[in-house]
């Protein structure tokens, strides 16, 4: 066996495991990182209108939005892992939302807060973008105008059990 | 309250004295009081004259809005709507002028009015009215780009024109 034959095993993502070892090692891998990343979400206020009262209240202690790990707002996007899309967003300020979008590093998840992002709400015309799936990707979305805190919670329970079903390649398509 | 600076004003400016020569075929509603508001219809030709003796002989030094309002169907279609108020009366006065569609041109009020700019900029994005002298007449509150005028009674409600094109999948509507 030459030197130039050495494979490495690690299985680069989306790659069928040919080894059952390998992939039980991998699928462990996946929860354990998955456990990790959903307890230390660090979500991105974009603020826009009147959501960011309920959203003010939902960061306030009667909630206790730390108890998972999202209680820590960082403003900057390259330190957040939660693109929390809070209000309306119009057509003028797309442009934005993608920008602040595309300057998060993955892994990273996108709430839609309140109907106007989820679908533009009671808003149909020249202004509003008609949900901000449009322009970005979404996750999670949570109706309501605004929705109770409750709701929020409910809706970063959900986006924590997705984040723990998820795979956690350590090798990217990027690399 | 502010009725004797009302008669004053109505005497002179309600009978068009100055430049306020009537256009012809434009019918000229009488001025009147409405809600406490002195309200004065003009031919948009004598608004620039009416806004400058409200300001220099009868103290309205603020300028409150101006806006416009499309009667779709009516001929002329828009009507441009002022408000001043004055701080020393403390009572408001509307001027109004009709314009046509074919040539929504009315005198802008920035060299009377600093605050007047920003104001005529946002009339002329929404409803298409063009402000004569206003230097900077550049959308304020739509982009750069954006066709037509939304407020306008013509412009369908459900018509997008988005800056960023949309993810695959969504469609505009309009």
């Amino acid at each position: 066996m030459t030197m130039d034959k050495r494979v490495i095993p690690i299985e680069p993502a989306g790659g069928s495991g040919k080894s059952a070892a390998f992939e039980y090692i991998s699928t462990r891998k996946d929860e354990l990182v998955g456990w990790a990343r959903k307890f230390s979400i660090f979500p991105y206020p974009f603020v826009t209108a009147c959501c960011a009262m309920e959203f003010m209240s939902v960061s306030s202690t009667p909630y206790d939005t730390d108890r998972f790990g999202a209680a820590l707002p960082r403003f900057s996007p390259r330190q957040s892992d939660l693109l929390m899309v809070v209000g309306t967003v119009t057509h003028k300020q797309a442009p934005i939302l993608l920008k602040v979008y595309e300057q998060m590093c993955e892994p990273k998840w996108v709430m839609a807060f309140g109907v106007c992002a989820t679908s533009g709400g009671f808003y149909q015309n020249y202004a509003a973008v008609p949900g901000i799936d449009r322009i970005v990707p979404v996750d999670i979305y949570i109706p309501g105008c605004p929705p109770r805190p409750e709701m929020v919670i409910d809706g970063i329970m959900k986006l924590q059990e997705q984040i723990a079903r998820e795979k956690h390649p350590i090798l990217t398509k990027d690399f | 309250m502010g009725a004797e600076v009302f008669d004053r004003i109505q005497s002179r400016l309600a009978d068009g004295e100055e430049e306020g020569q009537s256009t012809p075929g434009q019918a000229r509603v009488p001025a009147g009081v409405s809600h406490g508001i002195l309200v004065l219809d003009l031919a948009p030709g004598a608004v620039a004259g009416a806004a400058r003796a409200l300001k220099q002989e009868f103290g309205f030094d603020v300028f409150l809005d101006v806006t416009a309002v499309d009667w779709p169907g009516q001929e002329p279609r828009f009507e441009v709507v002022w408000h001043f108020y004055s701080t020393a009366h403390k009572v408001r006065v509307r001027l109004k002028a009709r314009v046509a569609e074919a040539s929504p041109a009315v005198p802008s009020l920035t060299a009377l009015y600093g605050s007047a700019a920003f104001m005529e900029r946002e009339c002329h994005d929404m409803y298409g009215i063009v402000f004569e002298g206003n230097a900077d007449m550049r959308p304020i509150l739509l982009y750069e780009g954006f066709v037509g005028h939304p407020l306008r009674k013509d412009y369908p409600k459900e018509r997008e024109q988005p800056l960023v094109p949309y993810r695959e999948g969504f469609e505009e509507r309009g």
